[in-house]
């Protein structure tokens, strides 16, 4: 383990390729989960129908929030800074977001325990909140990554973060929540669409062909906002991809236009955006056409370019910084040791094969749609 | 430097949240091994009694596990909202177990739970009892890793610090993992898991018998739940973590506070079975001592000295002196990365680094501390006694309690006198909180016994803290107490609901399909043969 074959530079940026997979794989699996939550009220009228919709996601959501807890851990495993940095400053946000994920395990579980409206409604709303609460959140926190964070370090590296909870909901970053919160719920339609019939999914394909429909405008209407009045920025100093994580080691300049660097920089990358774009007209149409399965892939498509494109708009950084431009935490200064990366790496390569094999095995054996009638001989059903 | 109030609310709510998880996280590591143990004999003996304990307790498992997944979740994501600057200091060592614990455990445990509840009537019997296995083998990786990062802050092994990136960085990940005080923890733990497990199945299942409801059900969970509790409560003491209080200063440091050792004693120490400990006099009142039997548990020698607390605050104040020296050079270092000079210094009187920033407590130039202050801080490294002193007794005391419970039922289940004997039943009923309370005890013993440290030697916890504004931590603490508390009231509900329904109302699925039947007759004969 003490040999590496790998240099610095490339393992960081293999670890920032690794950290947009989790983000995508968190985004594509868990997001349906949140999509479906975020429909549940308007989608499902009668507690019969509420039933199905519970249980098309409910063997498999609790696998799919581990994309997000190992999103976290990995953030903290091979970017402690940014760890300390966005959950510290993101404080309310990220209470609210655990809040309402808390909602959602208990939500599952409880509602089907007591047969009374008053009861199950309570939970119907529990897991409304679970799901809509953090597809929101993220998509703000999103915009502010975009916008820039107000935070600096004192001379030991210790974070210091300089703005409130409010300043966090301005207008572009309120316009990205919400094409999180379109996005996902096109996307949990489409896993509605694929695993019920019936009006509940008729609902669903309605919604969810409009939400995304609404997710490709407001998504290109980001882009264009960003273009003629939000600021990026661009390291001047030499970039030493080998040198010791020190996010006070170099200078940096903002001015508008420079989230269009990479794009300029590597024109392939412009497939992000296209796919962000393209997918979620696909979706719309997929959705009109009950093409549960088609719809899925497509919003899936649309999740990873939009991630993908906020990835290539801000590198090589992670987090801007707002009031200091310079202490900007970039994957070339706010990573963890050279050997944190290679075993993290080495644990990755093992395990992350075996996930999607056995997840997928569950999927197999899960597969099929969703009916009440279905429900009604298995007592474990929520 | 972070405002006090802010410091003690973060170390609050750290405190009450991960206590709270805990209520949650024994009954699965426990309850998922009876489970499969059950379901193992079901798939062997194909005797259907099996499956609906299996399903039962499946039922109770559920509630509890969907409460651990939801405070667990606040567990990941707490170190970077409180403690920023613990984030950053040691993310590059403590981050790595947290994330290969979702790899390789949580992942595996969250995928198969679902299958677990949904896949009766889709798998054969083979198959589902391997997805109860692979939930149980999750929860224990989970624990695993946890306990991997957790020892590293009670003898943080194979890490230096690093004065280019002000941190400390991984040296040795195999140190890490076969840290001894991670390994004693580990096995304790889950050991208090698994007897965490077979109380709540006795418990239970004694209130059956009590009632007269459920009497098979209830006989087959109890010789379960008895030898394996045993087994488990054997290894809870005997493979306790005593041992890895020999491992480090401050381990020592925890050690001689949970025995109220004021003073080094001669070798072999006894024991102080009681006596009230004052903090200021530095002295007991009322001690009542077990000649040899400290220096017997601590060493495993008659002939091993352990330190008391005030020859350990004479060793931190030396300490502290270094650490000045170390923190003199690295503001050298940071000045001038090449000063040769000072990297020699601070090469040498970098692990006292973490002593002399006990020092930030008082003043920000630690270089220019008084005497007054440099003695100060060094009696900061004594934990409060009496609450260790307690906690410790409480939880010893329990431990040896569920000793004499689990081997009396146990001879009792295998001689068939059990089922007479209603006095024990009802004793079985008020052991159940029992194994909580220790568990609690434990972890405080583990973590207050940690103070001042957030990592011991390293970081002090009123270092790590992020400055939050202190209505943002109010508003948290206030919002977990009152959603913790709502959930608390509604979990409990809903299990006593599902017990006082009991078993044989639990609506069975259909049988697997006939295609496994083979298998499963196949298994029982290997079983048989075996």
């Amino acid at each position: 383990m003490d040999f590496i074959p790998f240099d610095y530079a490339t393992l960081r940026l293999v670890w920032w390729l690794l950290l947009g997979v989790l983000l995508i794989g968190f985004a594509v699996m868990d997001g349906f989960d949140l999509g479906v939550g975020a429909l549940l009220p308007f989608v499902a009228r009668t507690d019969a129908e509420r039933r199905v919709v519970v249980n098309t996601i409910g063997p498999v959501w609790e696998g799919n929030q581990v994309w997000l807890i190992l999103g976290g851990g990995a953030i903290f495993a091979a970017f402690p800074p940014l760890y300390a940095v966005s959950f510290s400053g993101f404080y309310l946000a990220m209470f609210a977001i655990l809040f309402a994920l808390i909602l959602r395990p208990v939500g599952f579980k409880f509602r089907g325990k007591i047969d009374d409206p008053r009861w199950r409604g309570t939970w119907d709303w529990a897991l409304f909140i679970g799901g809509a609460v953090p597809a929101l959140i993220f998509g703000v926190a999103v915009g502010n990554v975009l916008l820039g964070v107000p935070y600096h370090f004192e001379p030991n590296l210790r974070p210091v973060y300089t703005g409130g909870f409010f300043a966090l909901l301005s207008p572009f970053a309120l316009l990205a929540g919400l094409v999180s919160v379109a996005l996902l719920v096109a996307h949990g339609a489409g896993m509605l669409v694929l695993k019920t019939d019936g009006p509940v999914a008729a609902r669903a394909a309605r919604y969810g062909s409009l939400a995304a429909l609404l997710g490709a405008v407001l998504f290109a209407l980001a882009g264009v906002w960003i273009a003629n009045g939000i600021p990026g920025l661009r390291i001047e100093s030499l970039v030493d991809g080998n040198a010791p994580s020190n996010p006070l080691a170099k200078s940096v300049v903002a001015a508008p236009g420079l989230w269009f660097d990479s794009y300029r920089a590597m024109p392939a990358t412009v497939l992000a955006p296209i796919a962000g774009l393209l997918g979620a007209l696909a979706s719309a149409l997929a959705l009109h056409r009950r093409r549960g399965g088609l719809a899925l892939v497509a919003s899936g498509v649309s999740l990873a370019g939009v991630i993908l494109t906020v990835g290539f708009a801000i590198f090589p950084f992670l987090l801007p910084s707002s009031s200091m431009p310079s202490a900007s935490l970039t994957l070339w200064d706010a990573s963890s040791s050279h050997l944190t990366l290679w075993i993290m790496l080495l644990a990755t390569i093992v395990f992350l094969p075996l996930i999607l094999a056995y997840t997928t095995w569950v999927y197999r054996v899960l597969r099929g749609k969703v009916t009440a009638d279905s429900l009604g001989d298995n007592p474990n059903a929520y | 430097m972070i405002d006090h109030t802010v410091v003690e609310l973060s170390r609050l709510q750290f405190a009450l949240t991960a206590m709270y998880h805990f209520l949650f996280v024994p009954l699965t590591l426990g309850l998922s091994i009876l489970m499969a143990i059950m379901e193992s004999v079901y798939v062997m003996t194909g005797r259907d009694v099996w499956r609906r304990m299996t399903l039962f307790w499946g039922v109770l498992f559920g509630i509890n596990f969907a409460m651990g997944v939801a405070t667990g979740i606040v567990m990941e994501f707490q170190f970077g909202m409180n403690w920023a600057y613990y984030s950053h200091y040691v993310g590059d060592i403590f981050g790595a177990p947290l994330a290969i614990e979702g790899l390789m455990a949580f992942f595996l445990e969250a995928t198969f739970i679902g299958l677990f509840f949904f896949g009766w009537n889709k798998l054969g019997k083979v198959q589902h009892l391997a997805v109860t296995w692979l939930v149980a083998l999750g929860a224990n990786f989970s624990a695993l890793w946890i306990l991997v990062a957790n020892g590293w802050m009670q003898n943080p092994v194979g890490a230096v610090f690093n004065p280019d990136t002000m941190r400390m960085e991984i040296t040795d990940f195999m140190a890490v993992i076969f840290n001894p005080v991670a390994q004693a923890k580990f096995v304790h733990t889950v050991s208090a898991g698994y007897v965490t497990g077979a109380v709540f199945v006795m418990s239970i299942s004694a209130f059956y018998l009590l009632r007269g409801r459920h009497v098979e059900f209830a006989k087959r969970s109890i010789a379960v739940a008895a030898s394996f509790g045993l087994a488990a409560a054997l290894s809870v003491v005997v493979l306790g973590d005593e041992s890895g209080y020999a491992a480090t200063e401050h381990q020592k440091m925890k050690l001689a506070a949970i025995e109220g050792m004021w003073h080094t004693e001669k070798a072999p120490a006894p024991f102080t079975a009681f006596g009230i400990p004052h903090q200021n006099a530095q002295e007991n009142s009322y001690e009542v001592k077990i000649p040899y039997l400290m220096g017997l548990i601590a060493t495993r020698s008659l002939s091993g000295e352990i330190p008391g607390i005030l020859e350990l605050v004479d060793r931190a104040e030396h300490r502290i002196r270094g650490g000045q020296v170390a923190y003199a050079a690295l503001e050298r270092l940071r000045a001038d990365r090449n000063d040769a000079e000072a990297r020699k210094v601070f090469d040498q009187y970098w692990p006292d680094l973490g002593h002399g920033l006990l020092l930030k407590r008082y003043r920000e130039d630690i270089g220019n501390a008084t005497p007054q202050e440099i003695s100060q801080a060094a009696m900061d490294t004594v934990p409060q006694v009496a609450p260790l002193f307690w906690t410790f007794r409480a939880m010893a005391g329990i431990g040896f309690y569920l000793i004499a419970f689990f081997a009396l039922s146990f001879w009792w289940v295998t001689t068939g006198r059990l089922w007479q004997k209603r006095w024990f039943l009802r004793l079985a009923l008020w052991t159940l909180p029992l194994p909580w309370i220790a568990s609690e005890c434990g972890w405080f013993v583990a973590e207050y016994g940690r103070q001042p440290w957030a990592v011991e030697g390293v970081l002090p916890t009123f270092y790590a803290a992020s400055g939050l504004a202190l209505h943002e931590i109010a508003i948290t603490l206030a919002g977990f107490v009152a959603l913790y508390t709502v959930l608390l009231v509604v979990e409990v509900k809903l299990m006593l609901k599902s017990i006082r329904k009991g078993p044989a109302d639990t609506a069975l699925p259909p049988d697997p399909t006939p295609a496994t039947a083979p298998q499963a007759a196949a298994i029982a004969r290997n079983a048989a043969h075996g």
